[in-house]
């Protein structure tokens, strides 16, 4: 047993329980003091105080944070944590602000507190160094996110997919948990680092295969990776949208980033080898199968689509291909790449859902002609969707284009000089040149469709507009000037992750 | 000489600028663009005068960008950028010019317009081969908005077919990039860097045509060459001008300097193949120019005609072959930028029909004889006569052909009497029919030739008759960047 | 080396006199007309004076101007006049004035028209001057605009088809003849006639050929054959050479005639200039090798074109195959003159003398066909555009001067001795007689078929009834006198002193000769 020191694990845990703090004041305000005001002003209230919260937090963890283990293990704290946690704080916080003006509830507080006690599921995630802190953790943030994708009880659509993703995710989180129980089986250990050690003499046994089928069952649900993905497009296209929006950015980018330790870190000596004509069996293998037929599927599906949320799910199940690329580099500097771009991804992609979903208020419909008119009602709006979809798309100088460019060059770069898994980057690049079609679809619609007489003025208010162009700004900062946020990552991963 | 890169930041700039005056000012519009052109241009003037040539290779700018593969932003000039540059800037300013009666959502026009030509000094000036590709990748987006907003007919189709032809090309481009920089190790993107790299001859024998044929997509390599006279035809004339003008020169350019520049052996391997493919371009798009019944489509196929030429010389091998592919690079830039201004500025805006058989009977030669005129010297300079630009550079990648098969430079000339044919033809309905004056058809008098289309056009045609005329001009910027380090890996590979 | 840039003036004036008159405006037709004559007489006595300076004892290059031009491609500004380039320079000089006034009445875009002239002009000085290849590449392409313009804006009724014939086959063999000097160019690096005549001479041009170029599996002398084929094919469709004279009759029989004047007057010469210049010092061994083919063509292109003028009704297309059929004696002459020295005792004076023939003939060919043309103007001006010759008959008595005008000209064409066409003729079928004794005797007929033809047209014109249509045409003014005055009267001088000319050539010819002699 070892000892625990539980003030500093208290501090370590300072911004998870900042989080869990501002929920339960964001709820009690709501509950108690708020009831009788309007809308505007509770969501208001709420998104402020979610904001002052997470900025909080990010501030203790760049004053006050020492890297260092909690638990044995279990709980971890580096450089690249802190990071992350970064990321997913900002992330949750611009979701809250550009929903504010939702109307899809009355129940603001519970709506916010879910959103927050998510997030404390993703941190938690992102730090976890152990199989059952990481499955809690998994659990908390994915009840939130159910329950959130319910939270329009009005609407049969959310209603429909918050069951399917409610099945969907019990399922994939029962898959996990039976890969857990088997890993726990095969190395005696439920922390990480030591199922790394005890597999090292197993490599090739038959149940370690099927523990990690289970355990990639798990978290290739949570990233919506195919063929773990038929929860997406009914999510993306149903749920409220900051639940969608997060499902799409936070979500995604805590999963990757533990995805990436439970592969490198959990299962390393059972890499096997994905080059091409020289398969051995091993994650590797796997991953770039998953890789592959979520490029594929993903990019193929969304050429058919002709509602922008729905082309948005399946743009992130062919996303979800391209990060894989980047676990799939770990060794290289794939990580960096990786948490570049999933970032970058989440940032692009609530700004993409923020105008969906707006679209979606005003007209009735998010279907892709409901953007005609755009670039002549509201110029500024059609530049940021301009942004956040080239950025998808993967042209540069937008964030999009770097994330693609710096994770295709780690996987090619893996075996270098043999150019292994240059099959999978050619695959990457080709789909993704085929992406360019729907995504030019979209912008076609706002910028060149005709507008539609009769159809509502697409005008967004100050807020929805500021934390857009914020988005927008962000993507293109982050695309011309990539060290911002790459050079502390390589700085951070020269220590630990 | 280190303005230059401002030329780049004043066109974003200028976008910028344009995008935020207020849509009712269409004047202060007009001329915000204008300005923003015009100090490129002058930029690339002061620069052209104040370079030395024999300097080689002149960084402007250097500074770390992602260090993980090597790149930098590293925005450097050499003889061959400061020619594109200064092309650049003469097709940006009288593109602004033939797009003066632009109305239909003018500030966006400006804005998109604005952007693509500081990509395309971006491209220019960019030795850095990611840097390079960001650019390159820039440039296509405000091409497709340009083609599919203010475009003619077909305009949707046609945008998007270009903008996809140009997106295989990238992708081409895009994995030989990544292979190229895992290669050589990734320590370093810069092209002076990775052309002092050894590239193993069985890694060039198939980067090569990834890195050539992806760009020469865009520069209208057949039979990938059938976005272009779509693409042409639909641009509005701004547009046109620019596609044919210099957004094809992109393409040659990255052909040279990521493909040639780079994978000597490569060149070696393919060349014959290219070789034919670009003289088949020649040829076929003479031919197929000249049973067009569109105006704008005899001058779309003659673009890929001459590009013909120019990928023809970049695979030559030799010194003369390349310089005079750059050279018809900026002479076709120059040429195609007129004929376009007068096919779809001043004719078609006025007769509203870009038919031949229409235009045969309207008698333009009597009454537009401003147009007439252009016409007549911009189809001389087309042919490739001598005394205008296009002449020596056609000649210089003959005599480059010859050297590497005599055969090859002989078909090619066949291409060029085709292509007089087809000028000739189009110039003759269009211009000097024989109609007597019952078939001339009663139609409203046109308005006349305004002053920035007057402008525009003579900028174009003493361009190409200076450069005819005293080629050295721009010679003596050409040759001298042949011999830089750059070209080291070719010189080894046997540039003679 | 560089002396006052005289031969760059008289290439320039033309030029800008043609951009200035462009500037006229277009109501101010005789404001035109009368500048447009002026700069040509301006001209002209430019040319007189360059002539004047020219020095008539030497056979070298005068007057040279040398810059370099294009560094990289060995491509110069070298222009210089011997006596070959001054003799075309001054029947330039000469037929543009006329051909101006033969013109005078022109009502349609007179500026245009003229400025297009002096554009030619300028071509044809620059042509007849350039010692480089590229530089005369550029004049010799350029001509061929205005032209080109002349024909199509000016022309008759087929003028469409007939500019674009005419300007898609001189391209053809623009492309040929630059293909082949580009091939040179590989083979040499250098595009100087005169450097390129020396490595001939040495036989270094054949052997750096085979041993640059080497294309499929081309022996040396057949790959110089295809060289020299390309260049050969450019010069004959200018002059032009059976079979490559598709483009002619019809171009001469639509240009309007002022213009026809200049095509034969000197463009053709363009081509006949260029096989002396060009193709005979650098290919004479290529032309030995297929001496007996070329000869074939050049009697056929006599007897033939004689044959098909006599079956001609219409005046324009007789003179033009009239005009194909002078100027095959002129590359009878030069494929003879290729001759080489073995068993040939009297040799370089028979080519001397058929080479001084053949620019004697360029010269009175350009004059009298000139004069023929414009006297058709003047038929033309009456009789509303009819060349038709079975509706003419008789016209000695309505127009007596015309007449004996029109009848000195043609008895010139046809070699009566007296006249300036005899001499040169003579010298030719004199020399190629000394050198291929069968070519000349196969080519004999020719002269006789044109003598024939041309007596009947001029018997169908002046003789048998006047038809009451033609009755009331008055006969030659003053400015028509005028016009054709100073051509007639060199041509009875030049038919009594060819020494005239003949000093001016003899010393270029002499030197041709001898690069020749090997």
């Amino acid at each position: 047993m070892i000892p625990v020191n539980y003030g500093q694990l208290v501090l370590a845990l300072i911004p998870e329980l900042l989080l869990v703090a501002a929920a339960l004041a964001v709820l009690g305000a709501d509950l108690m003091v708020l009831r009788e005001q309007s809308k505007r002003v509770r969501f208001g209230f709420a998104a402020g105080f979610t904001g002052f919260a997470c900025l909080a937090a990010i501030f203790w963890m760049t004053s006050s944070t020492e890297p260092a283990t909690y638990l044995g293990g279990s709980f971890i704290v580096s450089e690249l944590t802190q990071w992350v946690k970064t990321g997913l704080l900002l992330l949750t916080a611009l979701t809250v602000i550009l929903f504010v003006d939702g109307e899809f509830t009355e129940h603001v507080g519970e709506c916010v507190a879910l959103i927050l006690m998510s997030t404390v599921g993703m941190m938690l995630l992102v730090s976890a160094g152990d199989l059952l802190l990481l499955f809690v953790a998994l659990e908390l943030t994915s009840l939130s996110l159910y329950s959130l994708v319910a939270f329009d009880k009005r609407s049969r659509e959310a209603t429909h997919a918050a069951l399917q993703y409610f099945l969907f995710g019990g399922m994939a989180a029962a898959f996990m948990l039976f890969g857990f129980s088997l890993l726990y089986g095969l190395t005696g250990s439920t922390l990480i680092a030591d199922i790394g050690k005890g597999l090292a003499d197993k490599t090739g046994d038959p149940v370690l295969l099927v523990a990690m089928v289970m355990v990639m069952a798990g978290l290739g649900f949570k990233v919506a990776a195919v063929p773990f993905h038929l929860w997406a497009p009914a999510v993306y296209r149903g749920a409220p949208g900051p639940a969608a929006a997060l499902i799409a950015s936070g979500s995604k980018l805590a999963s990757f980033v533990v995805l990436a330790r439970l592969m490198f870190a959990g299962f390393s000596g059972a890499e096997g080898d994905a080059a091409w004509r020289s398969y051995t069996v091993g994650w590797m293998p796997l991953l770039a199968g998953v890789a592959a037929f979520s490029m594929v599927l993903g990019n193929l599906a969304a050429l058919a689509q002709s509602s922008l949320r729905r082309l948005l799910a399946f743009s992130a199940v062919a996303h979800a291909g391209y990060m894989l690329l980047g676990v799939l580099a770990v060794k290289e500097t794939g990580l960096q790449a990786v948490v570049y771009y999933a970032f970058t991804y989440g940032l692009a992609t609530i700004g993409a859902f923020g105008v969906a979903v707006f679209v979606e208020r005003k007209r009735g419909g998010d279907s892709l002609t409901d953007l005609a008119g755009m670039a002549k009602q509201s110029p500024l709006l059609a530049v940021c969707l301009m942004v956040f979809v080239l950025s998808l798309a993967g042209i540069p100088p937008l964030a999009g284009f770097v994330g693609k460019f710096h994770v295709f060059y780690s996987a090619a770069a893996l075996k270098s000089p043999g150019l292994g898994l240059l099959w999978l980057v050619v695959l990457s690049i080709a789909t993704s040149a085929i992406s360019l079609y729907y995504y030019l679809q979209v912008l076609k619609q706002a910028w060149v469709a005709k507008e539609n007489e009769t159809a509502v003025n697409l005008k967004p208010g100050v807020a929805t507009l500021a934390v857009l162009c914020v988005l927008a700004v962000l993507t293109v900062i982050l695309g011309c000037a990539p060290g911002l946020i790459l050079e502390t990552l390589t700085e951070a991963l020269k220590h630990s992750w | 000489m280190n303005a230059l890169p401002w030329t780049i930041y004043v066109s974003f700039l200028g976008a910028l600028l344009v995008a935020c005056l207020p849509a009712r000012n269409v004047y202060a519009i007009r001329l915000a663009a204008l300005f923003a052109g015009v100090i490129g241009l002058v930029l690339g003037l002061y620069a052209a005068v104040n370079f030395e040539a024999g300097a080689g290779v002149v960084t402007l700018i250097k500074h770390e960008w992602v260090p993980a593969f090597g790149a930098e932003y590293h925005l450097a000039a050499d003889g061959i950028s400061v020619v594109m540059v200064l092309l650049t800037g003469i097709a940006a300013v009288t593109g602004i010019l033939f797009s003066w009666n632009v109305t239909h959502r003018l500030k966006e026009f400006f804005a998109f317009f604005l952007l693509l030509i500081g990509a395309v000094y971006g491209v220019f000036l960019s030795f850095d081969l990611f840097l390079f590709f960001v650019f390159y990748e820039l440039a296509i987006v405000p091409k497709y908005f340009l083609v599919a907003i203010w475009g003619g007919q077909n305009r949707e189709y046609a945008a998007m077919k270009l903008v996809l032809y140009s997106f295989i090309g990238s992708a081409l481009v895009l994995v030989g990039i990544v292979a190229t920089l895992v290669v050589s190790g990734g320590q370093s993107a810069s092209l002076v860097t990775l052309g002092q790299f050894q590239f193993a001859e069985s890694f060039q024998y198939w980067a090569f045509p990834l890195m050539f044929v992806g760009f020469a997509i865009l520069a209208g390599l057949w039979p990938f060459h059938t976005w272009a006279p779509t693409g042409h035809v639909a641009a509005p004339t701004a547009a046109s001008m620019l596609l044919a003008g210099v957004i094809m020169k992109l393409g040659a350019y990255g052909a040279l300097r990521a493909g040639v520049c780079l994978f000597p052996e490569g060149l070696i391997a393919w060349q014959n193949v290219i070789g034919w493919l670009a003289v088949i371009g020649i040829v076929y798009g003479a031919s197929v120019a000249l049973v067009q019944k569109d105006f704008k489509f005899v001058i779309g196929y003659s673009s890929v005609s001459h590009m013909g030429l120019v990928i023809l010389g970049l695979v030559s091998m030799n010194i003369v072959g390349l310089s005079g592919a750059i050279l018809q690079m900026f002479s076709h830039g120059i040429i195609a930028g007129l004929l376009f201004g007068v096919v779809g500025r001043m004719v078609y805006e006025r007769t509203h029909t870009r038919d031949l058989n229409a235009l045969k009977v309207m008698n333009l030669g009597k009454v537009m004889p401003f147009a007439a005129v252009t016409f007549v010297l911009a189809s001389l300079a087309s042919m490739g006569l001598p005394g205008f630009s296009g002449f020596i550079a056609e000649f210089s990648v003959l005599i480059g052909a010859w050297a590497l098969d005599p055969t090859k430079a002989v078909v090619a000339g066949i291409g060029i009497v085709i292509g007089v044919a087809f000028t000739l033809r189009a110039l003759q309905t269009a211009f000097f029919s024989d109609t007597t004056a019952k078939d001339i058809q009663p139609h409203e008098p046109f308005e006349p030739i305004t002053l920035p289309e007057r402008v525009g056009a003579v900028i174009l045609l003493a361009t190409t008759l200076i450069v005819g005329l005293y080629p050295k001009l721009l010679l003596d910027f050409i040759q001298p960047a042949l011999e830089s380090p750059l070209f080291d890996a070719l010189r080894k590979g046997g540039l003679e | 080396m560089n002396s006052f840039p005289f031969i760059t003036l008289l290439t320039l004036l033309p030029l800008v006199s043609g951009v200035l008159l462009l500037g006229v405006e277009k109501q101010r037709q005789a404001l035109a007309r009368h500048l447009g004559f002026g700069c040509s007489l301006l001209t002209l006595a430019l040319a007189l004076f360059v002539g004047s300076q020219f020095d008539s004892s030497s056979g070298e290059l005068q007057m040279v101007e040398r810059h370099s031009w294009i560094s990289s491609l060995g491509v110069e500004y070298f222009v210089g006049v011997d006596g070959l380039s001054l003799v075309m320079l001054l029947l330039t000089a000469l037929l543009v004035p006329m051909s101006m006034l033969a013109a005078w009445k022109l009502e349609d875009r007179t500026h245009t028209f003229l400025a297009l002239i002096l554009f030619l002009q300028a071509g044809l000085f620059g042509t007849f001057t350039a010692q480089n290849f590229i530089h005369w590449f550029l004049f010799w392409e350029l001509s061929l605009v205005p032209a080109f313009f002349l024909v199509k804006l000016w022309g008759g009724p087929e003028r469409g088809k007939a500019a674009i014939q005419f300007f898609v086959y001189t391209m053809v063999g623009s492309v040929a003849l630059l293909l082949a000097f580009l091939g040179m160019y590989l083979a040499v690096g250098t595009f100087d006639f005169q450097k390129l005549a020396e490595l001939a001479k040495s036989g270094e041009l054949v052997n750096r050929m085979s041993l640059n170029l080497g294309w499929y599996d081309l022996s040396k002398e057949q790959l110089a054959l295809v060289i020299a084929f390309g260049v050969f094919l450019g010069l004959a469709v200018k002059v032009p050479l059976m079979p490559f004279h598709g483009w002619l009759p019809k171009t001469y029989a639509t240009a309007p005639s002022a213009i026809t004047m200049l095509l034969t007057g000197a463009m053709s010469k363009m081509g006949v200039y260029g096989f002396l210049r060009i193709f005979l010092p650098i290919f004479q061994e290529q032309i030995l090798q297929m001496q007996t083919w070329l000869l074939w063509l050049a009697i056929a292109t006599i007897v033939m074109s004689a044959l098909a003028a006599s079956v001609q009704t219409d005046l324009r297309k007789l003179l033009a195959y009239s005009s194909i059929n002078h100027l095959g004696y002129c590359l009878l002459g030069v494929f003879a003159s290729a001759c080489s020295l073995d068993g040939k005792s009297g040799w370089s004076v028979e080519a001397s003398a058929v080479l001084g023939g053949t620019v004697l003939q360029m010269f009175n060919h350009g004059i009298t066909a000139a004069l023929l043309f414009c006297f058709v103007a003047y038929l033309e001006e009456r009789g509303g555009g009819e060349t038709d010759l079975t509706k003419f008959g008789g016209l000695r008595a309505a127009m007596p001067v015309f007449c004996g005008l029109m009848g000195v000209a043609t008895f010139a064409s046809l070699g009566l001795p007296g006249l300036s066409g005899f001499v040169g003729e003579f010298l030719i079928f004199k020399g190629t007689f000394g050198l291929v004794a069968w070519s000349a005797v196969l080519a004999t007929p020719g002269l006789l078929i044109t003598a024939i033809f041309l007596l009947r047209m001029y018997q169908q014109v002046f003789y048998g009834p006047l038809s009451t249509k033609h009755a009331g045409w008055k006969d030659l003014d003053l400015r028509e006198r005028f016009t054709v005055l100073p051509a007639l009267l060199l041509v009875l001088i030049l038919g009594v002193y060819p020494q005239l000319l003949m000093g001016l050539i003899n010393p270029t010819v002499t030197k041709l000769v001898e690069g020749l002699a090997r």
